[in-house]
This record gives C-alpha cells, sequence and structure tokens, in this order.
C-alpha cells in the first residue's frame, strides 16, 4: 500500500460552469439577449419584470424564467398575464438557481423568436452569485429599504455585478439610507458598474434601464 | 447555504480523479478557498460526513486553505489585505480598487492510498 499526493487543480463548481457555457452558446445562436436578475426577497424582482414588458411592449420580444423555492406559480402567472412567455423552475427548496436548472427552462420556451430573456433568480443574496449561469449579464436589484451596508455585508455578489438597479427609491425620504455610504461599498467591489436608480410604484428611472436592454438587444442581433 | 451543492461536487471531482488515479482509498481532500467565497467550512464538514459514505473518500479529511482577499489601488498601486470591513485604499483613500485574490475556490489536490501490487 502506498500513499500520495495527486494534484487536481480543478474549480469546484467546474460542472455547472461548463453547462452554463453550453446554455450561452444556445442563446447566441438566437441572438436573445439574457440578464440573471438576482436580489432578496422582497426588493423588487417580479415588479421589475412587469415594468420592464411594459416598457419594452411592442419593442422587444421578452422570455421569462421564474426561480422559484417552492411550488407556487404566483410571479409566473403575474407574467403570463402580462402576455409574454414564462416558464416556473421549482428548485425544490434550493436557494439558488444552476445552469442545468435555466437547461430546463430553455427548452421549455421558443427562444428563436425571442429577443431577451429575463431569468428570476431565487430571492438571496449568497448563493445565486457562486453559480454561472449562462446568461449575458448579471443584474442585482437592491432596495432603499433593505439597508445601506449591503454591499458590505454581501461583497460576493456585488462583485460579479455588470448592472445595479436602485429600487424603491421613493421611499428614500422616509428611510434611514445613506447613499453616499452604500454606493461607496458599491464602488470597492465593482469600480464603474453601471447603475440605476428606479421606483417599480411610480415608474420612476424604468425607461433608462428599458433603453440600457434595448442597447444590448440591439448589439447582440447585430453580432 | 448552498454547501451541499457544492460538496457534491467537491466528491464528484475527487472521485474522478482517483479512480484515474487507480485509487483504492481517498484519505484526503486539500479545498483552496477565498476569502470572499462565502462559503461555510463546517457546513461543507457537516455534508461530507453524510454523502462520502459508502465511495473512495468516506473518512477522507477536508483541509481548508484559506487565503485572504487582497486588492490592489489603481490609482497608488499599493497593494493590502482586506480586513473584515470593506474600506478605501488605506495609503490614498481611493475607491478604485482590484480584487487581486480571494474569491479562489477549487480542489487543489487530493491524497490517495493505491495497492502497489507487488508480489513479496
Amino acid at each position: 500500500m502506498t500513499s500520495n499526493r495527486i494534484p487536481v487543480v480543478e474549480k469546484i463548481l467546474s460542472a455547472n460552469d461548463s453547462i452554463a457555457a453550453i446554455n450561452r452558446k444556445r442563446l447566441d445562436q438566437t441572438k436573445t439577449f439574457a440578464v440573471n436578475l438576482m436580489a432578496s426577497p422582497g426588493a423588487g424582482k417580479t415588479s421589475l419584470i412587469l415594468q420592464t414588458i411594459s416598457a419594452l411592449s411592442g419593442r422587444v420580444k421578452l422570455g421569462v424564467i421564474e426561480g422559484d423555492t417552492a411550488p407556487v406559480t404566483i410571479d409566473a402567472d403575474r407574467v403570463t398575464d402580462a402576455g409574454m412567455p414564462a416558464v416556473q423552475i421549482n428548485t425544490g427548496g434550493d436557494c439558488h438557481l444552476d445552469a442545468p436548472m435555466i437547461d430546463i427552462g430553455l427548452n421549455q420556451l421558443p427562444l428563436d423568436q425571442l429577443d431577451l430573456l429575463i431569468v428570476e433568480n431565487v430571492g438571496n443574496l449568497v448563493c445565486p452569485a457562486a453559480f454561472n449561469l449562462g446568461t449575458h449579464a448579471n443584474v442585482l436589484i437592491a432596495s432603499i429599504p433593505e439597508g445601506d451596508d449591503k454591499p458590505y455585508k454581501y461583497p460576493a455578489i456585488y462583485r460579479g455585478l455588470d448592472v445595479l438597479i436602485i429600487n424603491k427609491v421613493d421611499l428614500l425620504p422616509y428611510v434611514r439610507f445613506d447613499m453616499d455610504y452604500f454606493r461607496t461599498g458599491v464602488e470597492i467591489l465593482n469600480p464603474g458598474v453601471t447603475i440605476f436608480e428606479v421606483s417599480c410604484t411610480t415608474g420612476d428611472g424604468i425607461d433608462a434601464w428599458a433603453e440600457w436592454l434595448v442597447s444590448r438587444v440591439t448589439e447582440i442581433k447585430g453580432k | 447555504m448552498h454547501e451541499l451543492a457544492v460538496t457534491e461536487s467537491i466528491l464528484e471531482i475527487a472521485n474522478r480523479h482517483a479512480v484515474a488515479a487507480g485509487a483504492t482509498k481517498i484519505t484526503g481532500i486539500y479545498i483552496t478557498l477565498g476569502k470572499l467565497s462565502s462559503i461555510v467550512d463546517d457546513s461543507v464538514q457537516f455534508y461530507w460526513d453524510i454523502i462520502s459514505q459508502a465511495t473512495l473518500a468516506e473518512g477522507a479529511v477536508l483541509h481548508f486553505n484559506r487565503v485572504p482577499a487582497k486588492m490592489r489601488c489603481n490609482d497608488c498601486s499599493a497593494e493590502y489585505e482586506m480586513q473584515d470591513q470593506l474600506a478605501p485604499c488605506p495609503n490614498c483613500e481611493s475607491n478604485n480598487l482590484t480584487l487581486i485574490s480571494g474569491d479562489e475556490f477549487w480542489l487543489e489536490s487530493i491524497e490517495i492510498e493505491k495497492e502497489t501490487g507487488e508480489i513479496e
């Protein structure tokens, strides 16, 4: 009997990453720009999706993959009611979506007819950050009532962002939230990240976000 | 919270490499883990003890090599280790920083036993 140490040097989530790469390839082939939308529960993920659907109505064909921990179709129903194809992925209590779940979702959507896909991740600021889905952009919604310390407490999710949406800005006069302190934390983790301040209740700022999406869709169509 | 998925992945990778090397047993697993990778060692260990049962890796000891989070200032080029709280560059107060280590998460090596097959 001999004992020895052998090198492995493999990323622990490499199996997920390779499926994410396949997802990305499919999305590129159908020229569908895909967004991984993350946030804590109650930050306004579904509200933002509904606002986005109405802002892009008639201009961009979009579909939604809804990640939920429990088999309730409330969010997916709201999207379907708004006239868009939605697939619900029930994670069975799991705290995040992973690339194989997105693969299942993609199989159920008319991808070649979609310009934009929004994946609504499970409400959580920790786990979704670790799993690459194969989408083109990571977007986080931070909402004012959650507090200004979130970048400091959940650095991993802020690090990998392409876009940060600050929602519920209409509540700023009523909530103790130091925007400079918040933005400093974001800046340290992710210098120059694109930021939109919005209110899904009043509709403020939604247009700028919608235009950003339109630009990305135009870009991918041109490739 | 996603440690079960992560632990299953560790087990899959370790077993695959052990089989390829002709191992009869895995005795140690060496994991490199950046400070910012939000994985709880104790939780991985908890799942490990359950899911490694009846595999080559049963009883293998998990070793975690924690890599500190290091930043480089893009304005004054200072390099420093990030402590528990996010903070601007201690040298020039800039927020324009690049993370140079701290989000590692890989299986570095495994320790295995194998039969030598020698006849005495």
